[in-house]
């Protein structure tokens, strides 16, 4: 959910940007990290536990726990709460140590 | 490989601040910043900060960090890396960083450890699901991005960053319906817990979460209460309906790095875990590496900006390019972070600081 009204801050309306989550095409803004984007459309599961498959979503958002990784284009152990959306991105939750291609 | 005379490793408050100084000394500076976005904690701070003019009193968290990169315009002498990680420190000055996927080398003649502190957890059942945060979390979600994690939320935590936090989540639209504390007493400032009292927010203290309930995402919590040895009360138990939980158990310093490259570190509780050991100069056991902000001891932004211009001051000297204000600056700004020590929540520091201090070979040389 975005903030629509707030008493201090201005979040005016930026360019939107598509990207893909778990083969289907979302859409976050210019600004979002994955993370971000992801919450915004109410997906709070990034990832699931190595041993006991438990979902997992980010805790800390300044890439310190690491429990937002993903994978990103093919590339596993993304930190998606620090990095920047872009657009034409594949992002899938992840459910191993990561493999490299 | 890349040479600088100093090398900053975060540009939050301090770090930037820091860098103000070394720059106006003529030193060349590079910061490295993790994240796509400098001034650290203070670009998601809404509320104003205490304190003097000097120390930006009145002043919004956002807008000091827009002064204290506007502050570094007038310098050639910099270079600001940002998404860019440090991943090693050795002990010939030498930065790894990784950087749109490459591993790059930088050498300095002095290093400034400026990473913050991370948000700390709690333990308790379920405490892995999804829709539970560190406040600080929060705090980055809605007032960077804009964006709220759910509807309905209870704060573990008293102290200042929770009941700041949960007034800006009221603020952003989230109902707060409870802030709950395991000591008997609120943590923070008195002012700060008014104005959520006000709002009709409990702050239910010698309460504490049991354990989260929910299948794939957090849907409920249970708290019970403590009698004065922190036991549960039988039948104090009770469930919450909430989607989302803020923890605010307070931060411990990313000492990381500096354990990495062999520095004395000591566990000073009072200071939020390990520390590096420094001397009056902020200069830990390893002569070019120096240390400012979160990094040696939790306190609040504004003693991060004082520490961070005082070592960029005592690293000019350090590096015979003494800052041509040098007597008049570090005595106001040691001045200025000694005032905000002796205020009500300084003292804790000041123990801290003063076990840190203690038998420690290369602080009494």
């Amino acid at each position: 959910m975005r903030i629509v009204k707030h008493p201090i801050l201005e979040f005016p309306k930026k360019n939107v940007i598509f990207f893909m989550f778990e083969g289907k095409e979302v859409s976050g803004y210019d600004g979002d990290t994955i993370a971000s984007a992801l919450h915004a459309l109410d997906i709070k599961i990034l990832s699931y536990s190595i041993k006991k498959h438990r979902p997992r979503g980010f805790y800390c958002a300044i890439g310190n726990c690491a429990s937002c990784k993903m994978i990103v284009n093919d590339v596993p152990n993304v930190k998606t709460c620090i990095t920047p959306l872009r657009s034409g991105m594949i992002v899938e939750r992840q459910e191993n140590k990561g493999v490299i291609k | 490989m890349i040479y600088k005379d100093l090398i900053i490793i975060g540009g939050g408050p301090s770090g930037l601040s820091a860098a103000k100084m070394a720059l106006e000394a003529g030193i060349s500076v590079l910061i490295i910043e993790r994240s796509a976005h400098l001034g650290g904690q203070l670009i998601k701070q809404t509320h104003k900060f205490f304190g003097s003019k000097e120390q930006y009193a009145k002043t919004r968290g956002y807008d000091i960090a827009q002064k204290l990169l506007s502050d570094l315009d007038a310098f050639d002498d910099l270079v600001i890396k940002k998404e860019a990680t440090v991943v090693g420190l050795y002990s010939d000055n030498v930065v790894t960083v990784l950087y749109n996927d490459k591993y790059e080398r930088y050498q300095a003649k002095a290093i400034i450890v400026a990473t913050g502190a991370s948000e700390k957890s709690l333990a308790f059942e379920n405490n892995d699901l999804p829709g539970i945060y560190g406040a600080g979390a929060i705090q980055t979600l809605m007032n960077l991005y804009g964006v709220l994690p759910g509807s309905e939320t209870v704060m573990v935590g008293s102290g200042n960053i929770g009941l700041i936090v949960s007034y800006q989540l009221i603020q952003a639209g989230i109902k707060v319906k409870a802030i709950i504390e395991a000591s008997s007493k609120i943590g923070g400032y008195k002012v700060h817990a008014s104005k959520i009292a006000r709002l009709g927010v409990p702050i239910l203290t010698s309460t504490t979460i049991k354990r989260a309930i929910g299948e794939t995402e957090l849907e409920a919590i249970e708290i019970i209460s403590l009698d004065e040895h922190w036991k549960e009360i039988e039948g104090s138990s009770r469930l919450m309906d909430v989607d989302t939980l803020c923890v605010s158990v307070g931060l411990t310093p990313m000492h990381q790095l500096l354990s990495m490259i062999g520095a004395q570190m000591k566990y000073v509780q009072e200071l939020g875990g390990f520390v590096p050991i420094i001397n009056d100069h902020h200069q830990t056991s390893i002569e070019s590496v120096f240390v400012c902000g979160d990094a040696v001891g939790i306190e609040e932004a504004s003693s991060a900006m004082m520490e961070g211009y005082l070592t960029g001051l005592y690293i000019s000297d350090y590096l015979n390019q003494q800052h041509p204000n040098f007597e008049q600056e570090t005595t106001k700004y040691e001045k200025q972070l000694s005032m905000l020590r002796d205020g009500p929540f300084g003292s804790k520091t000041k123990v801290g600081l003063q076990k840190l201090k203690e038998g420690n070979a290369h602080v009494e040389s």
